[in-house]
């Protein structure tokens, strides 16, 4: 599958990553090389195997409801770069 | 042209569970900012999400109710996108496998059942709060609600109007009360309905183009909305003009929704299975078990009111919408109210000041409306001071018989005070008492207007007409 410029440009949009050209350029061909080795699993014969839907062979692991104590506020906020009112701020965010 | 509009919703429902979906932390309404939080809640690195097993009970109930086929597989996978109110830059939603799916809910409108189909029901968790300051120079984040456990609720396309629209939610949210997963309550939030809008020419099979519009919380928004979207699309088309498909925001005070440009890049929301939670796999005994213990819903109680109380059906069917309505009504019964008195006192008094005070709920219990009924049955306090007495027992949620006593109420029988009240009104209305003597008998209604209005309701009213026609007749 080839992947151009646009492609990696708008997955770098995605996750929020900017690049250079130069730099597009060279992620293009390793994102290239990486849907090419997966496309190798399409050649197996997969006829008789079920499909996984997730890595873990379990399944049903609950907890019960019942309420612990949360973490105070000053805890929670101490990692913060930038704190007010006990809240977390960010930049304005537009509407 | 001739017009018409397809709508499909979706229904944001928060479970009533104590802790939020993947850790311990309270899921409370109203506490102070952040302080319902914890590591795991607020997307800390390497904390580890678990399954609160309330939520998948829950959900399973919901697609019970709602007609679905529950999976007997399901996952949880991550749903991606950049908003601060999602620390951890994703959601943990269901995309592929959700918890139930293909079900059905019957909704009136005009008399007229008609069927709307559900496309699923998948459990997810509910974003942070964004309060914007006061100075604007940021924004500030709030995650006590971040975690919280969510139902969404997918309908089908099968909705073509605003009221059926409205009619859907209201059905949908009754269901949810009945079977105890949530309390709704719009005004906390609890349930949230997006609605998705297209128009087209009557005849035309393709859809229109359809925009969004997210986190309607009130049934009035939901009608105004949809109206006034529908008028919106129209008139672009008549004017020439292409529909955008776009998330829109209703402004409700305003009466209008305006296009929200900054959501509409990122659509591609990338799922992938979530690594950290594990699958649900659930037997058919298991889904057994929960259908049998499923609660009462209104179609139960509508049947239990028209064979068990005698009620009317219009009656059974208004007073099993809300079930904080209907279980008031059960708790009057229980308490020996005369089931068509206390419904005559709910769909009349009661439903006028709920939608008054704009509360969804009835502020006292249905034992105090029994009392308030055997009050009236023992001829303590008449009819009509009775609905005085309601509306007072709204205001101040005091016992009956104490607003009587402290208000002074009660039916006056005193015939001393009746009898001068009646000679003085006879005094004054010297016309009315001439047409009666002259053989006008219907006159003599005025005059026990009039004692009644003097005795500023209370007077015993089988005494008062006694009394007057006693002394009416002494002047022939």
């Amino acid at each position: 599958m080839k992947i151009t410029k646009h492609t990696v440009d708008y997955v770098a949009n995605l996750a929020r990553l900017n690049f250079n050209d130069e730099e597009a350029l060279k992620l293009s061909a390793q994102m290239e090389d990486i849907l090419a080795y997966m496309d190798k699993l399409n050649s197996l014969n997969t006829e008789n195997v079920i499909p996984m839907e997730h890595v873990k062979p379990v399944s049903n692991i609950f907890r019960k409801d019942m309420v612990s104590p949360s973490f105070d506020r000053e805890q929670i906020l101490r990692n913060a770069p930038v704190k007010e009112d006990g809240a977390f701020k960010v930049p304005k965010i537009v509407e | 042209m001739e017009y018409e509009v397809v709508i499909g919703l979706e229904i944001h429902v928060e479970l009533a569970t104590e802790t939020k979906i993947f850790c311990d932390c309270t899921t409370a309404f109203g506490g102070e900012v952040n302080t319902h939080c914890c590591p795991i809640c607020t997307g800390m690195p390497g904390t580890l999400p678990v399954m609160n097993e309330k939520v998948v009970e829950y959900a399973i109930r919901a697609g019970i109710a709602l007609n679905c086929e529950i999976a007997h597989f399901s996952k949880m996978d991550r749903k991606n996108y950049f908003y601060p109110d999602l620390p951890k830059a994703y959601q943990v939603s269901q995309f592929d496998l959700p918890l139930c799916k293909n079900g059905y809910v019957d909704i009136e409108v005009d008399g007229k059942i008609k069927r709307i189909g559900i496309t699923r029901i998948h459990m997810e968790e509910d974003a942070g709060k964004l309060i914007h300051d006061q100075w604007g120079t940021g924004s500030l984040i709030d995650y006590n609600r971040c975690g919280v456990p969510l139902i969404e609720i997918v309908s089908e396309p099968d909705i073509r109007s605003a009221e059926e629209a409205k009619a859907y939610v209201e059905k949908v949210r009754s269901i949810i009360q009945y079977i105890g997963a949530s309390d709704c309550k719009m005004q906390e939030g609890s349930l949230r309905a997006d609605v998705n809008l297209s128009v087209r020419p009557i005849g035309q099979e393709k859809f229109g183009t359809r925009t969004e519009m997210k986190n309607l919380n009130s049934f009035k928004s939901i009608l105004r909305a949809a109206e006034h979207e529908q008028r919106r699309q129209i008139s672009e088309i008549e004017h020439g003009n292409i529909i955008v498909q776009e998330t829109r925001r209703w402004d409700d005070t305003k009466g209008k929704s305006y296009s929200m440009r900054s959501k509409e890049e990122a659509h591609d929301y990338r799922y992938f299975p979530e690594p950290d939670l594990v699958p649900i796999e659930l037997t058919d005994e298991q889904i057994s078990k929960i259908r049998k213990e499923l609660p009462e819903l209104p179609e139960d109680r509508v049947n239990k009111y028209i064979n068990d109380y005698q009620l009317p059906e219009y009656d059974a069917k208004l007073l099993t919408v809300s079930k904080n309505i209907s279980d008031f009504f059960e708790q009057a019964v229980t308490s020996g109210a005369n089931p068509k008195k206390a419904s005559n006192y709910i769909m009349g008094d009661l439903m006028k000041l709920m939608n008054q005070y704009d509360d969804e709920a009835i502020p006292f219990d249905g034992d105090k409306l029994a009392k308030l009924i055997s009050l009236v049955e023992a001829g303590t306090i008449s009819q009509n001071i009775a609905s005085k007495v309601l509306s007072m027992m709204y205001e101040t949620r005091k016992d009956p018989a104490a607003i009587v006593k402290e208000e002074n109420l009660a039916v006056v029988n005193d015939e001393s005070a009746l009898s001068e009240m009646i000679e003085n009104i006879i005094a004054q209305h010297t016309k009315s008492v001439n047409d009666y003597l002259g053989g006008n008998t219907k006159a003599i209604g005025f005059l026990i207007g009039q004692v009644m209005q003097k005795s500023k309701g209370k007077g015993n009213p089988q005494m008062i007409s006694r009394l007057l026609e006693e002394k009416l007749n002494k002047l022939k």
